[in-house]
């Protein structure tokens, strides 16, 4: 008899490719919204596995804050020609222009909040009624309680205190007009697991994930990219260092790590032995305790 | 760096083991996630720091509150309790594990039952100096409902008696009866300290009179769902693939998740409700194709005729018992939502991939949780009870019972109005084999 034995890898891949599947059979316009993060990138190669060999049956929607690393747009490019995927870009600064969004000032601003408008916009315009999201729930204390499949009224507002139970494995994706789903099919991969099967699967990762030198400067303990997307302060002091990111957003909210890693073998060992989570050296998660938790209710991934 | 690079191909075939806990503010349950978590190391610094700040600032002095590390939502760490299903994540070098993490009161037994849906085991926690009350039987009862193949029932806070063998073989002798009646399948006992960490991770110098395993190896070592890939196969069509591309102008995948037993290239299938006969011509996982796959993968099946399937049938194999074929159907069902059940009522069903509507037909009694003993007299379905009842579906369902096949014996109500899941139901054949009174 043979040993029907699954790999935790396995087992996590086959319920996100259901989940993947369900959104396609449940909504009549779906959209993946990729970030050019790992996350995503692995959410967009389970598309890619989940419908072969036809293609993925819904585009892909980047919101672009105009912040981000040179090498996440070419790398974005790239993966959506490979996998033969579409791709509809909200652009943050496109708002900015029409008025929809003040952009904030100073030092320490962000166009992190902002894009939650352009994201709503983008949804609304092209009518989308579900947007898979890679958040997992290992990420932030709130989203440890969110949903697979994550109602939003028609505010795009979430209410955590009012959520769909979920069962065994069946997923109710039924809404009312101008209502719409987040669904996150990656909810129960951990960031460890997120690196094994990006190890196991072969997929190429953007440059930035692997240690390279680059020019930066230190804020409240967190190493940023001396880019001009972020006003540095007469004080801080710009180095060259060798570093890699943990976790890849818009450049003014992406902390670096000081690492020596270049392969995923030693990323994984880097993990391993780190002590501090991945969201540590996300300054949009410090502004105070229940950050994210309001951020989601408003409207964010 | 390069010293841990080893390690790597380890983590490649860990297993992964999902596991509830119930249990209210002052039985220890955060204490012994927190426990599990932190000697797991799967908590940070940057973590444990923000429950260090969060403990001064609500006045807990220097003590480190480890509830504050698993209540998530802003209203649940102000009132200091658990509301909602919270998952957390740790690992061993063994394996994976996903905690569903549920309040215990009995305001809050719909989470309960929603954290152990899906829950290979329970752990059921219990003051040793209280012994078994009310709430370790509700959690028991509940763990019985959703047939979870193993319960581990932990004596907490052994260190308040002592490391008395006496106290704990008592509470061990108690629960066994328990456990008959509800015919829980796999109980097994430990003493432990969550609080001290007395064989939770490393087996006690204190209680030399166990010769049991600590919690974590249990977890480690307990089968994981072995029973699954032995059942008649079953296959719920999900969606239909089909590329129309000149490479591929006449592939037609089945897609789904094998939801029992397995399949194998060759097997001769019926597809239900149709009944139409076919012979399983390919298995696709993403782009390979298998000879065999089995329970829980998600692969695309190619059959060698050219049939009419669509979402919500069911293909199984030919040469196995079949599930029933059904409009009537009688279950088990915990309502979870704030308006009552409406007898009469019309509902959305949704079963493994088939949606359908539904009429409730009837109420027959409403199972009290605290005493195990059946409701007669009140028929009203509330928030958080248990009921059985029987439905009649507009589609015929395609059905095992829930004690055969947690899927495709399970289904969902929901609103026609609100949309909302308002009952979780699991689909009983014969209620004198699956139920129990006291």
């Amino acid at each position: 008899m043979s040993n029907y034995k699954l790999t935790h890898l396995k087992e996590l891949e086959s319920e996100s490719i259901f989940i993947l599947r369900e959104v396609a059979a449940q909504f009549e316009k779906p959209a993946l919204l990729f970030s050019g993060g790992k996350d995503s990138i692995v959410m967009a190669y389970l598309a890619y596995k989940a419908f072969y060999p036809a293609a993925i049956p819904f585009p892909f929607v980047h919101i672009d804050t105009g912040h981000n690393f040179e090498e996440t747009i070419t790398y974005r490019d790239e993966l959506v020609e490979r996998l033969g995927a579409q791709l509809i870009v909200g652009s943050v600064e496109e708002s900015i222009a029409t008025g929809r969004v003040v952009e904030e000032k100073g030092f320490n601003a962000s166009r992190n909040k902002l894009q939650t408008v352009t994201l709503l916009d983008t949804l609304e315009k092209y009518k989308f009624d579900a947007a898979l999201g890679g958040a997992r729930r290992d990420e932030e204390k709130a989203r440890a309680k969110e949903r697979f499949f994550s109602h939003r009224d028609e505010f795009g507002q979430w209410d955590p205190k009012n959520q769909r139970p979920e069962l065994w494995n069946i997923f109710n994706g039924k809404k009312n007009l101008g209502e719409h789903f987040r669904v996150f099919p990656i909810s129960n991969l951990t960031e460890m697991d997120i690196w094994q099967y990006i190890l196991q699967e072969n997929i190429p990762l953007p440059s930035l994930y692997y240690t390279h030198e680059r020019e930066v400067f230190e804020r409240d303990g967190i190493i940023y990219a001396a880019l001009d997307a972020i006003p540095r302060r007469e004080s801080e002091k710009v180095e060259v260092k060798r570093v890699r990111c943990r976790t890849i957003g818009d450049i003014t909210c992406t902390g670096l790590t000081l690492s020596s890693a270049d392969s995923l073998e030693d990323i994984i060992g880097e993990i391993a032995s780190s002590r501090i989570t991945e969201r540590g050296g996300r300054s949009d998660d410090k502004r105070s305790e229940a950050a994210m938790e309001d951020r989601k209710k408003a409207g964010y991934f | 760096m390069s010293t841990q690079t080893k390690d790597t191909t380890g983590y490649l075939d860990m297993e992964l083991l999902r596991f509830s806990t119930a249990g209210s503010v002052d039985d220890g349950k955060s204490t012994l996630i927190g426990r599990l978590l932190y000697d797991s190391k799967s908590i940070f610094e940057d973590q444990l720091q923000a429950v260090k700040d969060a403990s001064k600032r609500l006045g807990g002095g220097d003590e480190v509150n480890l509830a504050l590390l698993t209540d998530g939502l802003r209203a649940e760490r102000e009132q200091g309790i658990t509301i909602d299903v919270a998952y957390r994540y740790f690992a061993t070098p063994k394996r994976k594990f996903i905690i569903a993490d549920t309040p215990g009161h009995i305001e809050y037994t719909r989470n309960m039952v929603t954290g152990a849906s899906t829950a290979d085991v329970a752990i059921i926690l219990i003051d040793a100096r209280n012994g078994i009350i009310e709430q370790s039987k509700r959690h028991s009862y509940i763990a019985s409902l959703l047939q979870i193949p193993n319960v581990i029932v932990a004596v907490n806070k052994m260190d308040l008696v002592d490391f008395s063998e006496t106290v704990f073989n008592d509470i061990k002798k108690e629960y066994e009866g328990i456990a008959s009646i509800l015919k829980l399948k796999n109980v097994i006992f430990i003493p432990i300290s969550a609080r001290d960490g007395d064989n939770v991770v490393d087996a006690s110098d204190k209680t030399p009179w166990y010769k049991g395993d600590t919690l974590l190896h249990l977890l480690e070592t307990l089968p994981v769902r072995k029973d699954e890939t032995r059942l008649p196969a079953r296959f719920p069509v999900q969606y239909i693939i089909r590329p129309h591309s000149d490479d591929f102008h006449d592939y037609r995948g089945y897609a789904g998740r094998i939801s029992g037993g397995s399949f194998k290239v060759g097997d001769e299938v019926t597809i239900l409700p149709s009944k139409t006969q076919s012979t399983i011509k390919a298995i696709d996982e993403g782009t390979k194709s298998l000879e065999e796959a089995f329970t829980p993968q998600s692969v695309s099946i190619r059959l060698t005729d050219n049939v009419d399937i669509s979402r919500g049938d069911i293909i199984v194999k030919s040469s196995e018992p079949k599930p029933t074929v059904s409009g009537n159907v009688s279950l088990l069902v915990c309502w979870l939502n704030q308006r009552p059940l409406n007898e009469g009522g019309k509902y959305i069903i949704r079963h493994a991939t088939e949606e359908t509507r539904a009429i409730i037909k009837d109420v027959h009694y409403k199972v009290n949780i605290n005493t195990l003993e059946n409701i007669l007299d009140d028929k009203t379905v509330k928030m958080n009870d248990i009921a059985h009842i029987s439905i009649k579906t507009l589609k015929p369902l395609k059905y095992d019972s829930y004690g055969e096949n947690r899927i495709t014996g399970s289904l969902v109500l929901i609103d026609e109005n609100t949309f909302e899941t308002v009952g979780a139901g699991m689909i009983v054949h014969n209620l004198e084999d699956e139920t129990f009174t006291i």
